[in-house]
């Protein structure tokens, strides 16, 4: 392919909350949970924060980090299965947000976990088509987790933004391939606050079924091998998934520690994948190849091959690193959780 | 907030869009059609802030009108830009952390909301310049 990553932001609050705190409220063990998820604390949005102000902040990362034109943007996707409005995108309030409108298009894209790495596979092929000059696709989610539900444990709130273009790229998107079925092991029907889901369903037929099929299947479209990447991020609902299901692709635990941020920050559902990568990114050099695979409930999986170029020394101090944004966090007790979550209806 | 008033200052509201006049050198914001100083004689153009700052004063509001109460308490601080204007918002910090003089940077946050089933409105508030920002 022709297209690659031109610039990325990244943007998480930072209040948090240990998973202790919320074992505590419902009785359950925190070490059996801690030990279970690979997770020890996860983000909570602030009062006046939503998917769509995540998202404006991390596109604004993202313009800001690699001095883009943000006139030059023809199309902003943005993924979430949080979007405050049902009907109105969140994705012309990004626009404006970021000075890009009115000459470009816009939609938000639902797709559980992955509506974000959609969201650049679509700006990569109107970027390789030459419809655009750059294209915006962002990952963002403050998560629903309903009060009790193992959910809660890791439902978290960041998102991410990656501009994809074909000039001044910082990683080329060597390529995607992308796995997909009707499998229903997570859902959210319409006007339901909080999603369901299949219980350990989610696992084989869900997450580990298809986060394999595209793996394997770009590896083999490539003609290549785990060793031939420097480093390789999965989504991350939890430690465990991702730490498993690299070691049956053939992937070393030092190859994926680098983009694992979920013990840390929780799942950031549409930015989960997508902040791995930015994690890596702030460290990966020239030449270095990531591999990367993201996974959506309901179910699908996109990989992508990136190959790491020199353009990314220029531009890396240009915005904050997702270490800075997961530093000096702001602990909080689960009832100002509650309250900044919405969960106590007045 | 009505949807065509908040419509009509939507790009102010966003990314501090005001007036700066060519003539005199004056910033303003919120935008002015004329520069209060050269009168007709202003030479009005929009004028992009950079959103830094720092506050000037500041109180915490314990006891709000309904639409913010649900924030309560929250601070609401008078911020110079470094442009000069002045203007009235909201810092996001800990209540123990904001003093005069703290040095500010702009943010994106949600404003408030007409109802469970209305308009959300967006705009900027700020945070303090910390480690999380170049």
């Amino acid at each position: 392919m022709k297209s690659g990553i031109v610039s990325y932001g990244a943007y998480i609050p930072r209040y948090r909350i240990k998973i202790e705190e919320i074992a505590k409220v419902w009785g359950d063990n925190p070490n059996s949970i801690i030990d279970g998820l690979m997770v020890y604390e996860k983000s909570v949005p602030d009062m006046d924060e939503d998917t769509i102000t995540i998202a404006v902040e991390a596109a604004r990362n993202a313009v800001n980090r690699a001095n883009v034109n943000p006139e030059k943007i023809g199309a902003v996707f943005t993924g979430s299965e949080s979007h405050p409005y049902a009907v109105k995108p969140t994705s012309t309030i990004v626009a404006e947000a970021i000075g890009a409108t009115p000459n470009l298009t816009a939609a938000d894209f639902e797709f559980a976990c992955k509506a974000g790495t959609a969201a650049i596979q679509a700006c990569a092929g109107m970027v390789e088509s030459d419809m655009i000059e750059l294209g915006l696709a962002i990952g963002s989610d403050v998560s629903q987790g309903a009060p009790g539900d193992a959910l809660e444990y890791t439902a978290a709130a960041g998102g991410v933004a990656y501009i994809i273009g074909k000039e001044n790229i910082l990683a080329k998107i060597e390529s995607t391939y992308s796995f997909t079925t009707d499998t229903p092991d997570f859902w959210r029907r319409e006007g339901k606050p909080y999603p369901e889901h299949g219980g350990r369903f989610t696992g084989e037929p869900g997450y580990f079924k298809h986060v394999t099929s595209a793996a394997s299947g770009l590896m083999e479209r490539l003609g290549t091998k785990p060793s031939d990447y420097k480093y390789a991020v999965f989504h991350q609902p939890n430690g465990k998934f991702p730490t498993r299901v690299a070691k049956m692709l053939g992937f070393s635990g030092e190859q994926i520690k680098p983009g694992l941020v979920v013990s840390r920050l929780g799942n950031t559902y549409s930015g989960s994948c997508m902040m791995g990568l930015a994690a890596i990114l702030d460290i990966a050099k020239a030449g270095d190849r990531i591999f990367m695979t993201a996974f959506g409930s309901g179910a699908g999986s996109d990989a992508f091959s990136f190959s790491v170029t020199d353009r990314i020394d220029e531009i890396r101090n240009g915005a904050p690193s997702v270490e800075e944004l997961l530093a000096n966090p702001t602990y909080i007790n689960y009832a100002t959780y509650a309250k900044h979550k919405g969960k106590i209806k007045l | 907030m009505t949807v065509a008033r908040f419509w009509r200052r939507l790009k102010n509201l966003y990314n501090l869009i005001g007036t700066h006049c060519e003539k005199c050198g004056g910033y303003y914001y919120p935008p002015r059609n004329l520069c209060p100083k050269c009168r007709r004689s202003s030479r009005s153009v929009p004028f992009k802030f950079k959103g830094l700052g720092e506050v000037v004063t500041y109180t915490i509001i314990h006891s709000s009108t309904k639409d913010f109460e649900k924030q309560t308490p929250y601070i609401l601080a008078i911020i110079k830009l470094n442009e000069g204007p002045h203007l009235t918002s909201q810092v996001i910090c800990d209540h123990n952390d904001i003093h005069i003089g703290m040095k500010v940077k702009s943010a994106f946050r949600k404003l408030g909301e007409e109802s469970d089933k209305g308009m959300l409105y967006y705009g900027t508030k700020f945070v303090p310049m910390g480690s999380r920002d170049k």
